[in-house]
């Protein structure tokens, strides 16, 4: 059964009790241990592979250097003839001939190792694929089962605590209120402040002898001495 | 990054945030330790937060299948689908028999990533409960 599947069955199933696990601990432990396992042999078929590209480089280099001596002694095979002297012109192909030999294995030695190469290279990408996978689906197990725990956790906190989990609704009609308190105190104190300002506006004016006069004494005199004498 | 980390830096913030908000954060010990976020002014749908090997999770829950108008059910199933990629950061999942929204950063994060993602994530939730109650008793 594939991790998803499990995840599934166990979630929908109503496995949520802590320790309920989805993959029990003994299993999730192998599970790791495979994972590094597969870690294990995944760095040494990478370093097969780069032994077996270094043979494959040195024996390229081999078949070059024997294919240079060959047409080098092909060469002096022809200026031996032209030279009419036939029996070093022999002497020179029987070493053609073993160089050509030495030709054949060269290149037999090459294409095995090309084709250990091709075969580790697809073993390396197949093993990072599966590790990948491995890792992705032992993720997928650790992240559902903190989930798990952390949500039991949170219950655990709400009933320990007594808070009672009001409604989405209700939750969001309280937040909106204290926002609003917010922000009518916030008003309020513009208002206040709006208000203060004005206060200590008109103090100055009145200092200065502008605007509305209070009444006092003197004034209330002279204007009764205006009042008799008119 | 742990726990501890973003707890410490989260009350330590007071007024310094950036993004104009205060916390307040409680760790509750467990299996896995999970700290509760409260964003001043928003106590109602604190949000959890959780760190595994992988990554830091971070949940608010919304409301319970018992919230949810039974007629509508899947017509609101369908509205969380279609909202849940243009909603930013956050997805939508359920918990049990609790539909929350959530938010999933590598452990890689920056402090500054875990304050931001709480911030999107606490504005996704009240937004989302005010444009779907429609669908809530």
């Amino acid at each position: 059964m594939s991790i998803f599947k499990k995840i599934m069955t166990a979630i929908r199933g109503g496995a949520r009790e802590v320790g309920e696990g989805i993959v029990d601990a003994n299993s999730m432990r192998i599970f790791e241990q495979e994972i590094r396992d597969a870690e294990v042999h995944l760095t040494n078929a990478k370093r097969n592979l780069t032994d077996v590209m270094a043979k494959q480089m040195q024996s390229n280099r081999e078949l070059e250097r024997v294919k240079a001596n060959l047409t080098e002694h092909e060469g002096y095979a022809v200026q031996a003839l032209n030279a009419g002297n036939e029996a070093l012109a022999l002497e020179v192909a029987e070493k053609i001939a073993q160089l050509e030999q030495e030709v054949i294995e060269q290149q037999q030695n090459l294409d095995s190792f090309s084709s250990s190469a091709t075969k580790l290279k697809d073993l390396v990408k197949k093993s990072e694929r599966q590790l990948a996978e491995h890792q992705r689906q032992l993720t997928m197990v650790k992240t559902t089962d903190s989930v798990q725990k952390a949500t039991s956790a949170i219950t655990d906190n709400f009933s320990a605590s007594n808070s009672k989990l009001l409604s989405a609704k209700d939750s969001l009609e309280r937040i909106k209120q204290k926002q609003q308190d917010f922000d009518d105190r916030m008003v309020a104190a513009d208002e206040l402040h709006a208000e203060g300002s004005d206060q200590s506006l008109k103090a100055k004016l009145a200092e200065a002898g502008i605007g509305q006069q209070q009444s006092n004494a003197n004034s209330v005199l002279e204007r009764l001495k205006a009042k008799q004498n008119s | 990054m742990n726990i501890h980390k973003i707890a410490n830096y989260l009350n330590d913030l007071g007024d310094k945030s950036d993004t104009g908000y205060k916390f307040d954060c409680t760790l509750i010990s467990g299996d896995v330790d999970v700290l509760r976020v409260d964003v001043e002014g928003r106590e109602e749908i604190p949000i959890f937060v959780s760190v595994t090997d992988e990554q830091i999770l971070c949940i608010a829950y919304l409301w319970g299948e018992n919230e949810v108008k039974t007629e509508k059910r899947v017509e609101m199933l369908e509205a969380m689908l279609e909202l849940n990629i243009p909603m930013p950061l956050s997805s939508f999942a359920k918990i049990g028999d609790m539909y929350v929204v959530y938010g999933a950063l590598s452990v890689q994060s920056t402090i500054a990533d875990v304050e931001h993602e709480l911030v999107v994530l606490s504005d996704n939730s009240l937004e989302v409960i005010t444009e779907l109650s429609d669908y809530l008793v």
